[in-house]
């Protein structure tokens, strides 16, 4: 069934295609050479042609596409924008743009240079493009029902002011982005306003801020990406009715790094993930009503830092294995709910055998309490005196909140498959 | 042999050796005596590099012992009590002191034939008991044919048999013309073995010469009380001692 | 020297506290095998009890043997061999049979059941820590004539190193908490071996936690492979420093 459905997902554009050349049966091909005018040749063809590019270099700077066309590379061909603005500005419906290779946009942050930038389209697919140094990788404004993926997006930029966004969506809906690989971006994707889309099976890797980073993105899904080594993790913001499955969020390492920040989300499901090495697992400050649930946490340095701020979230049945704190806060005030997570700085025992530990857990260490307020004394960390200490909180909170507590606490973790 | 000059040496406040200066000579033996605490082990230890003065130097056959380390090859030193690590058996004791000397390839053996010490070379120190390991540290003591020998109290601890049987070995060492020091808190041992006595007393030369000379001016004509009267004039009167350093 | 420490080691691999403290070892290194999931949390327990206990068993027993040995060390200082081959011949041996008996103990059980990094690191902490500590004990040994005393000094500089210096270092860090620490803190951490060691340890198993800490010198240190070369090269200082004032105090000894 699985299988069916992606295979229909990678037959869909194609379908879409045909369509198109049934609508306009008259449908006719334009061949370009190197050194040729993409310009001229957009202009000159008729909605709903083919334009083929023969490999080779073309000067490529602020190409208007305002009808439907398919451009398409034979063995990638180079539009090299000659460090001068944007490379393809699109305005239209049912654009296909395949197989091209982006080089050399402007540097500008004035007019938000990009390989291609979309404008107020619909319908319109891009897809195995490699863009190698762009400014902006791939930006769409105003547009819905886009399809981007496979696309190689990749910077090389030494500091954050000199990149922008590998792929960037402002106010878009009903897209789908997929299997996307983006590296050395400011941020790898990025969206803000954008509803109803779904963001899959992308490797987003070593970019300078967020490998993800949304705000006012509501009801979108996310599925099987990988984020990893980027500046400062993955931040989402302002949002609600969000679905996270099954990704990854690895080697996030920094002093504000994260695997994932969740500021100011709400409604939202937090499904099967994996936090592996970050810095901090999850960060959340003014987050409310999210289900955190199967997830794997594991060698983080802070499994979650979870705020006074977050209300009504529940966190159950999820891995916490290796980190070097499991939770920490900032306020004695604890409305969140932990149940039958696996926890393995749990000494319990179970004598009734019902896989559940008979005392509770508290995954608050009195030395993060510590740490988080003077950061330098994690180097006594794991040293005899800080164990005593952890001890005699154990025995006697005196620091450490109260109701942070797991009454339920797994005897043996859970079999995820990750 | 040896010449001792102007040794000093201070434990803390302590003079334990105070300006010492004697000489030892080879075809000789000599007993040295002294109540506890007079510097008589420190002497030794001092000879033996164990000690290392504050001031003065030692020679050994006209070498300075400062800095070296080979002059020691010419002494064999039976110390007062052996400790010996407990998990070495006697033969690897051996083969460890044989290859400190790895030059020397004549072994003296009489002494550990003697006392039987072949048939329990597989034994381990740690098992044996006190009077075994004294007659271990007479052996080695003995082993390189040194011609220097100092033995501190060797008759302690030791069965009468024994006891006969090294005396006869430090005697018939003493007729081959080596140089002999002994302490020792049996008078008639040292009697038997030696022919000079010296008498230490608060880190300073008390007496020192033949063992007849001692008699002499004691005018005791046996041996122990002769000692007793020394040690009756140390407690005494402290200025005789000039005197007599003279004699 | 080397024929002076053959049976020196000869001696003391014989011995009973050797066997016994390997067994003991070993027998921890099994238990926490069977009972921890996996090797990380092996490598945390072992530490644990490694920090702790390691210093303290290397400096009563370097102390001891000392000791033990004395009588035997002054016949040898009456034989034609140098002193410091005497005194290196004693402390190698004591050296040699404690790090024997960490990877024998230890690493028989990894050898079994599996190792990381962490726990390779665990090993060379361990060796090195016994090093460290029978140095101190020898200095101690060698600075006093009274055997209670130079035990006394031992345990006196573990509980210093093990407990109070971190201590001292917590109090100083949190009255000057408002001041950016992260050089004095590292400074401080390299005056004290245990904290040395441990710090190796923790660059294996909290390397996330560490990198949260802010300030682009901690990055650095924690990041490079520069921080695990400096804290070995620290360590290996004071590997050498106790056992180099000890060597000189003993040439200059009086026995």
């Amino acid at each position: 069934m699985l299988k069916l459905r992606k295979a229909m997902n990678r037959i869909f554009p194609f379908i879409l295609i045909l369509c198109l050349y049934a609508i306009h049966a008259e449908a006719g091909k334009i061949i370009l050479k190197p050194g040729q005018s993409i310009q001229a040749a957009v202009d000159r063809s008729a909605a709903g042609d083919t334009l083929i590019f023969s490999p080779g270099t073309y000067q490529a700077s602020a190409v208007k596409i305002r009808k439907p066309l398919s451009l398409i590379g034979n063995n990638h061909p180079v539009m090299d924008g000659e460090n001068k603005g944007n490379i393809f500005l699109v305005a239209s419906e049912n654009v296909l743009i395949r197989g091209l290779k982006f080089i050399r946009t402007g540097k500008s942050n004035m007019d938000d240079s990009a390989a291609i930038k979309f404008f107020d389209s619909k319908n319109c697919v891009i897809e195995n493009n490699i863009l190698v140094d762009t400014f902006f990788g791939l930006h769409f404004s105003n547009s819905s029902n886009l399809t981007i993926r496979k696309n190689k997006v990749n910077a090389s930029a030494s500091r954050e002011f000199e990149v922008g966004n590998g792929i960037h969506l402002w106010k878009c809906k009903d897209s789908l982005i997929e299997k996307n690989e983006v590296s050395g971006h400011r941020d790898g994707i990025y969206l803000e306003f954008v509803t109803n889309t779904l963001a899959k099976e992308n490797f987003i890797q070593g970019n300078m801020r967020y490998g993800l980073h949304f705000m006012f993105a509501h009801d979108n899904t996310y599925l099987k990406n990988t984020f990893k080594r980027n500046g400062a993790g993955v931040a989402v913001m302002y949002t609600k009715n969000v679905t996270m499955q099954e990704n990854r969020f690895e080697e996030n390492w920094g002093s504000s790094a994260y695997g994932i920040l969740l500021k100011d989300i709400s409604d939202s499901k937090v499904i099967g993930n994996v936090f592996l090495k970050n810095t901090v697992g999850i960060y959340m400050e003014g987050s409310s009503r999210i289900d955190f649930k199967e997830n794997t946490f594991k060698e983080n340095g802070w499994a979650l830092k979870l705020m006074a701020s977050c209300d009504q979230n529940l966190f159950q049945a999820n891995n916490f294995t290796r980190n070097t704190f499991d939770i920490s806060t900032n306020g004695n005030l604890v409305l969140n709910q932990l149940n039958e997570n696996y926890w393995d700085k749990y000494e319990g025992y179970d004598l009734n055998r019902d896989r559940i530990g008979d005392v509770p857990f508290r995954p608050i260490n009195l030395y993060s309490v510590i740490v988080e307020k003077i950061p330098a004394s994690v180097m006594l960390w794991r040293s005899f005196l800080v164990t005593l200490l952890d001890r005699m909180e154990k025995i006697l909170p005196t620091m450490t909140p109260d109701e942070m507590i797991d009454h339920s606490p797994k005897m043996r973790p859970y079999d995820f498959g990750t | 042999m040896i010449s001792v000059h102007n040794i000093s040496k201070k434990f803390g406040k302590l003079q334990v050796l105070n300006d010492f200066n004697l000489e030892f000579e080879l075809g000789n033996s000599y007993a040295l005596m002294g109540p506890n605490g007079s510097g008589k082990t420190t002497l030794i230890k001092t000879i033996l590099g164990m000690v290392i003065p504050d001031s003065g130097d030692i020679t050994v056959g006209s070498q300075s012992i400062k800095g070296d380390v080979s002059y020691r090859k010419q002494i064999g030193y039976m110390p007062q009590i052996g400790h010996y690590p407990a998990n070495i058996k006697i033969g690897q004791l051996f083969s460890m002191m044989k290859d400190m000397r790895p030059e020397i390839k004549n072994y003296d053996l009489e002494l550990v034939e003697a006392f039987g010490l072949e048939e329990m070379k597989n034994k381990a120190m740690g098992t044996l008991s006190g009077g075994t390991r004294q007659k271990v540290s007479a052996a080695l003591a003995f082993l390189f044919h040194p011609s220097i020998l100092i033995l501190d109290e060797p008759t302690a601890g030791l069965d009468p048999i024994a006891v006969e049987l090294l005396k006869t070995k430090i005697k018939k060492e003493r007729a081959r013309g080596k140089l002999i020091l002994i302490t020792s808190h049996i008078l008639s041992d040292l009697e038997e073995l030696t022919n000079r006595a010296i008498y230490i007393y608060e880190g300073e030369v008390f007496f020192s010469n033949t063992i007849e000379e001692l008699k002499e001016i004691t005018g005791e004509c046996k041996f122990s009380p002769a000692i007793a009267k020394l040690m009756e004039w140390t407690l005494k009167k402290k200025s005789k001692k000039t005197i007599l350093n003279h004699v | 020297m080397f024929k002076l420490l053959k049976y020196a080691l000869y001696d003391i691999l014989k011995s009973r506290f050797a066997i016994i403290y390997t067994v003991f070892l070993a027998l921890v290194a099994i238990s926490i095998y069977q009972v921890s999931d996996d090797l990380s949390k092996v490598s945390l327990s072992l530490m644990n009890i490694m920090i702790l206990f390691i210093p303290l068993i290397s400096a009563v027993f370097a102390t001891t043997h000392f000791y033990n040995n004395l009588e035997f060390i002054e016949l040898m200082l009456a034989q034609p061999v140098k002193r410091i081959h005497v005194f290196l011949s004693q402390l190698l041996a004591v050296v040699i049979m404690l790090s024997l008996s960490i990877l024998l103990g230890f690493g028989l059980p990894m050898l079994l059941w599996g190792a990381d990094s962490s726990l390779i690191t665990l090993l060379v902490v361990g060796v090195v820590l016994s090093s460290v500590f029978a140095g101190f004990a020898f200095l101690a040994s060698v600075l006093t004539r009274d055997k209670a005393k130079a035990i006394g000094i031992s345990l006196a500089l573990w509980i210093y190193f093990s407990l109070v210096y971190d201590g001292l270092v917590l109090y100083i860090i949190y009255s000057f908490a408002d001041y950016p620490l992260e050089k004095a803190t590292l400074a401080l951490v390299m005056l004290n071996p245990v904290d040395l060691g441990r710090i190796l340890m923790l660059m294996q198993l909290d390397i996330s936690a560490l990198m949260g800490y802010t300030g682009a010198f901690f990055q650095q240190f924690f990041s490079s492979g520069s921080g695990i070369f400096i804290a070995t090269f620290a360590l290996l200082i004071w590997m050498l420093v106790p056992n180099y004032l000890a060597t000189r105090i003993f040439r200059k000894r009086d026995f």
